[in-house]
């Protein structure tokens, strides 16, 4: 390979083709950068901040940056350890994430990377926000309470399953998640689980109705190995104990 | 002279004593732990009044006033303040009231609850006033080490105890850290 296709990442030589993100490039290397709005299936968002890397001394989304040849990017550093422990714990203290009582527990993206991170509490002052449950869809349960804003479930319902079933609406602090209907209720869309929508939730706010707990603490999915090692829930299949439907 | 013992404070405030029942299943362990330290207040010896003590262990978060008053005492007189678990940490399951005025949820128990006889809002003076959200207790002291879990498993107490007694900085394996 020439010298002008690769970066270096943590020291580590990567290569990319022309239009690669770093975050591709070092996804397709087999390299771990933590992230969440991140799906190698749909376009980056860029909003969660938490694939925050250090391009030649300046930070830089790695999901949006684009790779360059001869960058220096440094990634597995304690300086951005600790802004990404920062962003996580913003993130759990923003929504209701009571990891106890959640089904998603165990296989939950949004608490594998704060183990990776290695988030041991939330810091910051809780602000419980209040929001509601949505149960009315007869297979489907949507808990707002842990709604990140990734916006894959939107990106999904919109541009793979042609439903358009979800959307965020507000701004800033009051930006949350609606379902596109009159009633604002999952029941009268025509989401079904089969949908990609229903897959690629980080963290346990789509969540299936009529089973629930069925693998047992010890054995789920980021309970032995870490997401670095394990890879994205939303990536594996449900017979690896993932949600991507075969 | 036998080299004085470090005295260990612990309570359970508005949790459901698992933590503490996963410090119980330290097992032969707790032999071992006889050895370094000594129980100053806490539920295993019963010992009403807090003294001095080197550190203190909290489970569970606030949730009235009797919480927030044991808190502050726990640390005005230990050196060393843990939250120990999700409760302590973050709330927790007693947190999910937050979602709810607190009047609801006692009318709910109590005066809207199933089988109930000459049903009425317990208003005992000696009852412990509610506060309206239940909180972690990092929000009201400086709490200096956490340890999260639904509870910590006893290896996580374990490896904790051991290096915090050491003098060690903690660092926990991947398998014991768990927030459920």
């Amino acid at each position: 390979m020439s010298e002008e296709s690769t970066f270096t990442l943590d020291g580590r030589k990567v290569p990319f083709r022309d239009g690669q993100t770093i975050m591709a490039a070092a996804l397709a290397a087999g390299v771990y950068i933590p992230h969440l709005c991140f799906n190698p299936e749909f376009p980056p968002h860029g909003s969660c901040r938490v694939c925050l890397v250090k391009v030649n001394g300046r930070m830089q989304a790695s999901c949006t940056a684009p790779a360059m040849a001869g960058q220096v990017v440094q990634s597995e550093t304690e300086e951005i350890r600790e802004i990404r422990r920062g962003i996580l714990q913003m993130l759990f203290v923003e929504g209701n994430h009571v990891c106890p009582a959640c089904e998603k527990s165990g296989a939950c993206q949004l608490q594998a990377v704060a183990y990776y991170v290695g988030m041991l509490a939330p810091h910051y002052t809780h602000f419980y926000p209040r929001r509601p449950v949505d149960a009315s869809h007869p297979d489907a349960l949507l808990d707002f309470n842990r709604c990140i804003l990734c916006e894959l479930c939107v990106r999904a319902s919109r541009d793979v399953d042609g439903k358009n079933v979800f959307a965020v609406q507000g701004r800033g602090i009051k930006a949350h998640l609606v379902v596109n209907t009159p009633s604002g209720k999952l029941g009268a869309t025509d989401f079904s689980l089969s949908d990609k929508a229903a897959q690629v939730c980080p963290t346990g706010t789509i969540l299936s109705k009529h089973s629930g707990y069925e693998i047992p603490i010890g054995q789920r999915l980021y309970d032995r190995k870490p997401i670095n090692v394990v890879g994205d829930v939303a990536a594996l299949a449900v017979s690896k104990g993932g949600r991507r439907h075969d | 002279m036998i080299e004085s013992k470090l005295k260990v404070a612990t309570c359970s405030l508005c949790g459901c004593f698992g933590c503490h029942m996963s410090l119980l299943d330290l097992d032969e362990r707790l032999f071992d732990l006889a050895e370094k330290i000594e129980f100053d207040r806490s539920p295993l010896t019963d010992i009403k009044e807090l003294g001095e003590c080197d550190i203190g262990i909290i489970e569970g978060g606030i949730a009235n006033v009797e919480n927030v008053h044991t808190l502050l005492e726990f640390r005005a007189r230990c050196k060393v303040l843990i939250a120990m678990g999700a409760c302590a940490i973050s709330g927790g399951v007693p947190a999910m009231r937050n979602q709810y005025e607190l009047k609801d949820c006692l009318e709910e128990s109590y005066t809207r609850g199933t089988g109930l006889v000459d049903a009425q809002i317990p208003n005992d003076p000696e009852i412990p006033l509610l506060l309206d959200q239940v909180h972690p207790i990092h929000e009201v002291v400086k709490i200096d080490y956490f340890l999260p879990g639904c509870p910590p498993s006893a290896d996580a107490i374990w490896t904790f105890v051991s290096q915090l007694l050491a003098g060690q900085p903690i660092t926990l394996p991947y398998t014991q850290i768990h927030y459920d």
